[in-house]
């Protein structure tokens, strides 16, 4: 085979980015096996190793390739295709993955109810069959991007006689559908970078399960390990993230600096390298074919980090520090932290250590999956759902 | 970037130095030994120096030296710290041989990496790597005369590597224990399995290296940093596996302790610091053994891992409860070890200072 330095050179030179439509750009790179290189021929990929997709990626950034609407990969790239790849019919693999990477149809994630966080397998959405169709009826809430999706991962209760984890199922929910209702949720920023969405009567085709009836939280499973990596373990340089933001003000801006937060910073940068380089670690032990269960380890430790840091660079600012950018209501379709002010970054970053799994249930995973300590008595197991206590 | 994994050679060479300290440094001998008037054990160091050839790890093969790298002694440190071994292996493998290698000297060292004599470096414990060259000892009319404290696996030593202030300026000059004007008392120390001792000098005949003292005295304790971080990394290991498997074991209500979210919860926390430790102290060992970026590494490795040891070996005895309070359980053969390491070779706040410098971020 061509390697793939190559075959990214005969690409570009087929398909110049100047000027390009980037929906049709990128339309031709899935074409060619560029999208997602470790996927397979026809699917956007070569059936190359997971690790030769950096220098692909890298190759393309550095002709300044046309990037996909940026709502496009946030669950779409890092958690629905995976998922689809896995568990989808070869049907629904044609039919989703090439508009899911081009960015014509972004998705989002309906998972978390107001009454399943931390337990999502309790989740108290219905799905009733009804001929080729289920009609669902439920309310889903933090939905990222849900505002714009076309698409959107679903889970739903399909026999509420079953213990929780085996009444599930996993849909592809048409966002258009007339019963979904997507309302803004303006969290403690002012921003509303979330949704609510109601679902009353929503029809949804049976082709459009995700894997057999009853088997939605083993699909969910993949979705959720792949939000885990995405958010834990990407490759970073030194100062990468928000310590360098830290770093920054506190280099141009001499006067705002104090013996006691001087302490603060050295040991903060101490931990941001040391996570950076667990974080390379992991990364190098997946390219070895040793995967190591730090990821579990590396978002619960980002999200103590981001706080930290987060918490010093308001103190950091001074007077500045009492003041707030815009607390006006807007949908963000970006991550753009960097350049908000050191309030917002303060507020935004609570969130770390509930969204994707709270660090107390990354705890209880390590706890139980690596160190392999003795289980808490539960109060859940092998009862019907519909008799849980709610 | 620096490789962060261990490799296959270093994998078999931690799997043979784990099961001779398993079968000859189980920590009930180590309790023992060091009460009696042989706290180190050096057959075990004659196994390890000699047969095994770890004292010659960091030495270049015409030297008689293994011709390795920091790397593999790193990984030989893990083991001896998860062991809590006594044996002189930091004083003379890897203070007193790295400042011997960088002054050039092709004598002394041979002798060390042969594992025919025990080596040491004559600083406090406590110096950085950053710190002034000491001045404890002066060179006069060609011999040396003065006092450093808390000298690491001294009291074994054969031949110690002294910094000295002569009419130029600093100067290294090997000094044999045994000969005349030279005196070495021991400490009663914190840390039950690694000694330090108090060395004296007056008029003490010498031997002068060649090359920039105050260079290879630098390299000598940067390096020593540097690996004393995957030594400490051994300890934490050790609490946390011990830890994990008691709290497993112990019941308390009718449950197994480790059943109860508020242990599970620390030793979740406890795991996440310790995989961060080896990838930071993977990283120090890789940047000795290719000399790129070799301050930060350290620095950062240092300040990590010292205080992780610590917080590991106070966590192993909490939750360990009253057990871990007694004399008969190991654990506080541990938190000595990480107590005291976290004042040597730089004390975290002394290596944050020097990344302060490092990184451009001054007070």
């Amino acid at each position: 085979m061509t390697d793939l330095a190559t075959l990214v050179e005969q690409f570009l030179a087929e398909h110049p980015t100047a000027g390009a439509d980037p929906v049709q750009w990128l339309g031709a790179r899935f074409d060619a096996g560029l999208a997602w290189v470790h996927f397979p021929v026809g699917l956007g990929g070569l059936g190359a190793s997971r690790t030769a997709q950096q220098a692909v990626d890298e190759a393309f950034l550095a002709a300044n390739a046309p990037q996909p609407n940026p709502a496009a990969p946030v669950i779409g790239y890092g958690m629905a295709a995976p998922t689809i790849l896995k568990f989808g019919t070869d049907e629904q693999k044609q039919r989703f993955l090439r508009p899911l990477y081009t960015g014509e149809e972004v998705w989002c994630q309906l998972f978390s109810e107001p009454g399943a966080g931390s337990d999502l397998a309790t989740l108290a959405t219905r799905a009733v069959r009804d001929g080729d169709e289920w009609v669902v009826d439920g309310q889903k809430v933090w939905t990222t991007m849900g505002h714009v999706a076309r698409w959107g991962i679903l889970v739903a209760r399909t026999d509420p006689s079953l213990p929780k984890h085996q009444g599930l199922s996993y849909f592809l929910c048409d966002m258009t559908d007339p019963g979904v209702d997507v309302r803004p949720l303006r969290q403690i920023t002012g921003e509303a970078e979330f949704n609510e969405v109601f679902l009353s009567g929503v029809r949804v085709p049976d082709a459009n399960r995700l894997g057999a009836v009853g088997e939605g939280w083993k699909v969910a499973t993949t979705t959720l390990m792949n939000e885990r990596v995405t958010i834990g373990a990407h490759a970073a340089e030194r100062e990468d993230g928000l310590i360098g933001v830290t770093a920054k003000t506190w280099r141009e801006r001499p006067e705002l600096r104090t013996p006691g937060l001087h302490d603060r910073l050295l040991r903060l940068w101490v931990d941001a390298e040391a996570l950076r380089l667990t974080a390379e670690r992991l990364r190098q032990g997946l390219a070895a074919g040793q995967p190591g269960p730090e990821g579990s380890a590396a978002k619960l430790t980002f999200a103590t980090l981001n706080q930290a840091i987060t918490g010093l660079d308001v103190e950091l600012h001074g007077e500045e520090g009492l003041s707030y950018g815009d607390w006006t209501m807007r949908r963000p379709t970006d991550a753009d932290w960097a350049s908000r002010d050191a309030g917002f970054r303060y507020l935004r970053m609570k969130g770390n250590s509930i969204e994707g799994g709270t660090s107390e249930i990354l705890r209880n995973i390590i706890a139980d999956r690596i160190l392999q300590l003795p289980k808490e008595p539960r109060g859940d197991v092998d009862i019907p759902w519909k008799d849980l206590p709610r | 970037m620096s490789d962060l994994l261990y490799g296959e050679v270093e994998n078999d060479l931690r799997a043979s130095v784990r099961d001779l300290l398993t079968d000859r440094s189980p920590w009930t001998s180590v309790l023992t030994r060091v009460e009696t008037d042989k706290p180190y054990d050096l057959e075990l160091w004659r196994t390890l120096a000699a047969e095994m050839g770890l004292a010659g790890l960091l030495v270049p093969e015409d030297l008689g030296g293994a011709g390795a790298s920091a790397r593999e002694v790193a990984v030989v440190l893990e083991e001896l710290g998860r062991a809590v071994t006594p044996t002189p292996f930091l004083g003379s493998a890897v203070l007193a041989t790295s400042a011997l290698l960088a002054a050039g000297d092709t004598e002394t060292v041979a002798e060390l990496a042969a594992g025919q004599r025990i080596g040491a470096l004559a600083v406090p414990l406590t110096t950085a790597p950053q710190a002034a060259f000491p001045s404890l000892v002066r060179v006069e009319d060609g011999k040396l005369t003065g006092r450093v404290g808390s000298v690491v696996d001294l009291e074994v030593a054969d031949v110690v590597v002294v910094p000295a202030i002569g009419a130029d300026g600093p100067e290294l000059h090997v000094v044999q224990t045994a000969s005349a004007g030279v005196t070495v008392t021991p400490i009663t120390a914190l840390d039950l399995t690694r000694r330090i001792a108090v060395l004296e000098l007056n008029g003490a005949e010498s031997r002068k290296l060649s090359g920039d003292a105050a260079a290879a005295l630098r390299t000598a304790l940067t390096t020593g940093a540097g690996l004393l971080a995957a030594e400490q990394l051994g300890v934490a290991q050790w609490c946390l596996d011990t830890t994990a498997e008691y709290v497993s074991t112990r019941h308390q209500f009718g449950r197994p302790i480790g059943s109860f979210q508020a242990l599970r919860h620390r030793l979740a926390d406890l795991w996440a610091s310790v995989s961060s430790a080896v990838a930071v102290s993977r990283a120090a060992a890789d940047a000795l053994a290719t000399g790129s970026d070799v301050d930060i590494a350290v620095a950062v490795a240092a300040s990590f891992c010292s205080e992780l040891a610590v917080r590991a070996a106070e966590e192993a005895l909490q939750l360990h409860g009253g057990i871990g309070m007694t004399w008969e359980h190991p654990v506080h053969l541990y938190l000595g070890r990480a107590k005291s390491s976290e004042l040597a070779l730089g004390t975290p706040e002394k290596h944050r200072d020097a990344l302060a410098t490092l990184v451009n971020l001054p007070a």
